[in-house]
C-alpha cells in the first residue's frame, strides 16, 4: 500500500514509470537491463544530433556506443536521452541516465562538489577566432586593430580582453545579446573577427552561404575540455567509462582501426596484443578486460563497433564532413596534440 | 390632332447606365479606396507596403525557394529563398519526433481514431453526443495511452487494493450526495466515523511504524492494512444502507458509483495486459505528437478543473473558497516556465533515489494545473455576468446547488465566456512550446533541433524551419478560433449585448 494515494492519483501515468531503485552498481544495472542509458545533446552538429531517420550521430553519441560495445559487444545497445544544458546534471544525479556525454566542460566544481566524475576528454575545445579568408590572416596574433564580434556577458568576452591585452593587440569589441545577432553582424561585415568556442565556430560556419570563404584560426585562448561524465561513488562504472575512452585513444596510437582489428590480433607488438586482450605467450589470459568487469576482447569489441578515436573524429567532425574540423589540439600526443592515454599493461 | 407641346416629353427618356465611376469595380475602388485625396494617399501607401511585404514573403517562400535537393548544397547558394527540401526531409520527424520509425503506425492510429471521433463531436447535428463524448474522454485516452506507451504495465495488486480503497471512501460519501449534507451526516454517522478513523490510521502509518503483516496481496504495513479494512467496512456499510433505502435517487447514485468502479478496474486490467506492443518511452516521443498530447491534456483537464475552481471561489464554504483562491492565485502568479523547471529540475531531487517521474508526465501535470488556474478566472467572469435573479429563480424552483449550476447558471455563463475559453486554449496550445526548456521535443523544439543536422545546415535552414513551424501552429490556432466563432453564432439566443 506504499505511496498509495500518490500512486493512485497518478496511477495511470506517473507511478507506472517509476523506476526501481538502483541497488547494485551501475555496471551490474546496465548489464541487467541490457543497454546503456546515455544523456546527449539533441542539437549540436558533429557531437550529438539525430538525422532525419532518427539515427543519432556525433562524437558524444559514438562514445556512448563505444561503452555499449565494450559491455555488450553491440554498439546499438544504447538508449539516448536528449537533455538540455540545465537538466543534464540532475538527470545524472537522479539515476535517469548512466553516462552524460553531452559536450560538458570539465571544471573543478563539477568534478568535486557537484558529485560528478569526468572520465576523460573527448574533445579539447576552447575559444577560437574565425575570419574571412580574404583578410589573409593566419594567426590571431596578426589581428591587431580588428573589430571582434562576440556575445555580451559571457566568459568569451573576458577571455578576449585578456588575450588581446596580454599580447598588446589593439581591438574593438562589437558585442550582442544573442548568438544569432553576433553571426548576422559578422556576416554583414560589421566586424572582422567572430569569436566563440571553436566547435561552435565550425558549426556556425555551416550556416553561412559560403563556408569556404571563412577560416578558423589555429589559436585557442581558453580551456574547454569536453568529456563524458558519470556519478561519483561508483568506481567500477567510472573505470569502465574511463578505460573505454583510453582504449579508443590507445587504439589509434597503435594503429588499430575497425578495418584491421582482426589482423592486428596476430601482431608481434606486445602493446597491441595487450590492448586486444590476446592471450600471453604462456597461454594465460591477458586479464585487462576481465579486470574491469568486461570480456577479454573488450577493445576488439569497441574498435569493431565504432572504430578508434581518430576514426570517430574523422567520421563526425573531421575534414571529410561538412564541419571540416582539423585535429589541432585533438591530435594524438605524439602528433602535436593533447590526446594521451595511459598504457594498458 | 393637337400638336404636341414642344417642351413636354411624350415618352420617358431612355434610362442611362449608372456613371461608370459609381458601379462595378471602378465604383468600388473610387468609393472605398480613393474617395478623397487623403484616403487615396493612404491607399497608395498601404498598397505599396502590402506589395513590399508580399513580394518579399512570396519571393522568399515561393519564387526564389529551393524545391529539390539532397543536402545542404542545394540551399547553401547565395540569393536563394526558403529551403523546402529540408522540410521535406525532416517533416515526418517533426510529426513523430524520435518515435521509432517502424512503430509510427501506432501514432497514426491515434491521430485517425481521434480525428474520426472528434469531427462528429464538433458537428452540432451529429447524433449520439453522449456516447461520442464518453468515447473521446474515457475510451480514446486509454487507447492512446496503451498504443503510444506500449501498455503492459506492472500494476501490483497493492495498486488495485489502493483503487478499491479509494472507491470505498467514495462510497462512504455517497449518502451525503443522496440525502444532502446535513441529513446525510445524520444517517451515515457510523460509516463516516469509520472512514475518518481509517484516514487517521492511514496518515499515522506514515508517521510511525506499526510493523508489517502478511496479507493475500503481499506483505503490507499493519497501519495501511487496517486503514484499508476500515475503508472497506465504511464503504460497504454505506452501500448496504443505500440499497436498503430503495429510494430512486439512492439507487441511481449507486449505479453511477458502480459504473465508475467497474470502468476503473477495467482500465487498470487493460493497462496490465500485454498486447505485444514494443514499449516506447516518452523520451522518444516528440514533434507534433508531443505538442498535441500536452495541449489536449491541458485543454481537457483545464476546463472541468477551472469550472470547479471558479465555483469553489464563489462558494460560501470557507475551506473550499480559500483553497480555490490560494490555488488559483499561486499557480496564476508564477510563470509557466518556472513551474516546468521546478517539475523537471527540482522534483527529482525531492523524490527518493531511484523513483523517477516521467518527464512528460511532469510537464502534463504542470500545464494542466497552470491552465486550470487561468480557466477558473475566465469561467468566474462568466459567472459574475449572470444576474442574481437567475440564481434566485433557480433556488425558488427548489433546485439543488448542482442542479442550479448545471441547468441554469453554467450554460449561460459558459456561453458568455466562449471567446475567453478559446483564448485560453489557444494560448495554452502555443505555451506548449515552453516544454522545450525541460528537454521535451515539441514541434518547435524538434524543428530547432533539426537545424543542428550538419547535413542540412545552411543560411536558409533556420528561417525555413521557423516559418513552417509558425504555419503549422497558425493552422491549429486559426482552426480553433473559427470553430469557436461558429459555436458562438450557434448558441446565440439573442442576448447579444
Amino acid at each position: 500500500m506504499k505511496r498509495k494515494i500518490i500512486g493512485l492519483a497518478l496511477a495511470a501515468s506517473a507511478s507506472i514509470f517509476a523506476a526501481t531503485a538502483a541497488a547494485a552498481g551501475t555496471l551490474d544495472d546496465v548489464k541487467t537491463k541490457g543497454f546503456v542509458q546515455c544523456g546527449v545533446n539533441p542539437a549540436l552538429a558533429g557531437f550529438g544530433a539525430p538525422d532525419a531517420q532518427n539515427n543519432w550521430t556525433g562524437m558524444d553519441i559514438d562514445f556512448c556506443r563505444a561503452v555499449a560495445a565494450a559491455i555488450f559487444n553491440d554498439p546499438t545497445k544504447v538508449k539516448f536521452t536528449p537533455l538540455t544544458a540545465k537538466d543534464r546534471f540532475t538527470a545524472l544525479q537522479s539515476n535517469e541516465i548512466d553516462i552524460l556525454s553531452r559536450n560538458s566542460t570539465w571544471t573543478m566544481t563539477r568534478d568535486t562538489s557537484l558529485g560528478l566524475k569526468f572520465a576523460g576528454i573527448m574533445y579539447y575545445d576552447g575559444q577560437g577566432f574565425m575570419v574571412k579568408k580574404s583578410l589573409n590572416v593566419d594567426s590571431a596574433l596578426k589581428l591587431s586593430g580588428a573589430a571582434v564580434c562576440t556575445q555580451t556577458g559571457t566568459t568569451t568576452e573576458l577571455n578576449l580582453a585578456d588575450y588581446f591585452k596580454s599580447n598588446n593587440l589593439e581591438y574593438k569589441v562589437v558585442a550582442f545579446e544573442k548568438n544569432e545577432e553576433v553571426l548576422a553582424a559578422y556576416q554583414d561585415g560589421r566586424c572582422d573577427v567572430f569569436t566563440t568556442d571553436q566547435s561552435g565556430l565550425y558549426a556556425s560556419r555551416l550556416t553561412f552561404g559560403t563556408p569556404d570563404e571563412h577560416i578558423v584560426l589555429p589559436e585557442i585562448i581558453s580551456k574547454e575540455p569536453l568529456g563524458p561524465v558519470v556519478r561519483q561513488g561508483d568506481d567500477a562504472w567510472f573505470n569502465v567509462v574511463k578505460w573505454t575512452y583510453y582504449a579508443l585513444v590507445n587504439a589509434e596510437e597503435l594503429g588499430v582501426t575497425s578495418k584491421n582489428v582482426e589482423e592486428m590480433k596476430a601482431s608481434t607488438n606486445p602493446e597491441i596484443l595487450r590492448l586486444l586482450g590476446v592471450k600471453n605467450a604462456d597461454g594465460t589470459a591477458a586479464g585487462f578486460g576481465t579486470g574491469i568487469g568486461l570480456s577479454e576482447e573488450w577493445v576488439v569489441q569497441i574498435v569493431k563497433g565504432v572504430g578508434n578515436y581518430g576514426e570517430i573524429f574523422e567520421r563526425n567532425v573531421g575534414e571529410s564532413t561538412p564541419l571540416k574540423i582539423s585535429r589541432g589540439k585533438n591530435a594524438l600526443w605524439n602528433a602535436g596534440g593533447l590526446q594521451y592515454a595511459p598504457p594498458i599493461r | 390632332m393637337e400638336p404636341a407641346v414642344a417642351y413636354v416629353r411624350t415618352e420617358e427618356a431612355p434610362k442611362l447606365a449608372a456613371p461608370a465611376n459609381l458601379v462595378g469595380w471602378r465604383g468600388w475602388v473610387l468609393a472605398n479606396l480613393f474617395p478623397n485625396w487623403k484616403n487615396g494617399l493612404l491607399t497608395i501607401i498601404a498598397g505599396l507596403f502590402l506589395y513590399w511585404v508580399l513580394s518579399n514573403v512570396l519571393g522568399w517562400a515561393l519564387f526564389r525557394a529551393v524545391w529539390t535537393g539532397e543536402n545542404r548544397d542545394a540551399c547553401a547558394v547565395e540569393g536563394v529563398g526558403a529551403c523546402w527540401p529540408f522540410v521535406q526531409a525532416k517533416f515526418l520527424q517533426w510529426i513523430y519526433g524520435f518515435y521509432p520509425i517502424d512503430q509510427r503506425w501506432r501514432v497514426n492510429i491515434c491521430f485517425l481514431v481521434g480525428g474520426a471521433a472528434l469531427v462528429p463531436m464538433l458537428m452540432p447535428s451529429a447524433p449520439h453526443k453522449i456516447w461520442n463524448a464518453l468515447f473521446l474522454l474515457v475510451v480514446f485516452p486509454l487507447i492512446v495511452f496503451i498504443l503510444l506507451t506500449g501498455g503492459h504495465f506492472a500494476l501490483p495488486l497493492s495498486t488495485f487494493a489502493g483503487v478499491a480503497a479509494l472507491l470505498a471512501i467514495a462510497a462512504a460519501l455517497l449518502p451525503l450526495s443522496v440525502y444532502g449534507i446535513e441529513e446525510g451526516i445524520q444517517k451515515a454517522r457510523i460509516n463516516l466515523v469509520l472512514a475518518g478513523v481509517g484516514i487517521v490510521v492511514w496518515i499515522a502509518s506514515f508517521l510511525m511504524n506499526f510493523g508489517t503483516v502478511p496479507t493475500p496481496i503481499g506483505v503490507m504495513s499493519v497501519g495501511k492494512s487496517v486503514a484499508t479494512l476500515l475503508f472497506f467496512a465504511s464503504g460497504g456499510l454505506a452501500i448496504v444502507q443505500l440499497m436498503a433505502d430503495r429510494n430512486l435517487g439512492a439507487l441511481s447514485v449507486l449505479r453511477g458509483w458502480l459504473i465508475v468502479a467497474l470502468a476503473l478496474f477495467l482500465a487498470m486490467l487493460l493497462l496490465k495486459i500485454d498486447f505485444g506492443l514494443e514499449p516506447v518511452e516518452t523520451s522518444q516521443w516528440g514533434g507534433l505528437l508531443v505538442t498535441l498530447v500536452v495541449a489536449i491534456t491541458g485543454i481537457v483537464f483545464s476546463l472541468p478543473l477551472g469550472i470547479l475552481l471558479a465555483l469553489g471561489r464563489r462558494s460560501n464554504m470557507p475551506i473550499v473558497k480559500y483553497f480555490s483562491i490560494s490555488f488559483i492565485e499561486i499557480w496564476r502568479g508564477v510563470p509557466l516556465i518556472t513551474v516546468l523547471f521546478m517539475a523537471s529540475v527540482m522534483l527529482p531531487l525531492f523524490l527518493p533515489p531511484g523513483v523517477n517521474f516521467d518527464k512528460l508526465t511532469r510537464a502534463l501535470i504542470a500545464t494542466a494545473i497552470f491552465a486550470s488556474a487561468y480557466m477558473a478566472e475566465v469561467v468566474r467572469g462568466g459567472l459574475q455576468a449572470i444576474p442574481r435573479g437567475q440564481f434566485e429563480a433557480a433556488q425558488a424552483l427548489g433546485l439543488s446547488y448542482w442542479n442550479m449550476m448545471s441547468l441554469i447558471v453554467l450554460p449561460q455563463a459558459l456561453k458568455i465566456v466562449i471567446p475567453g475559453i478559446v483564448n485560453s486554449f489557444i494560448s495554452l496550445f502555443k505555451d506548449t512550446t515552453l516544454v522545450a526548456v525541460i528537454g521535451l521535443f515539441d514541434l518547435l523544439g524538434i524543428v530547432v533541433a533539426g537545424f543542428a543536422d550538419s547535413k542540412w545546415a545552411s543560411p536558409q535552414t533556420a528561417p525555413t524551419g521557423y516559418f513552417s513551424a509558425a504555419l503549422i501552429f497558425w493552422v491549429f490556432c486559426f482552426g480553433m478560433s473559427r470553430y469557436s466563432q461558429f459555436i458562438e453564432r450557434r448558441l446565440n439566443t439573442g442576448h447579444k449585448r
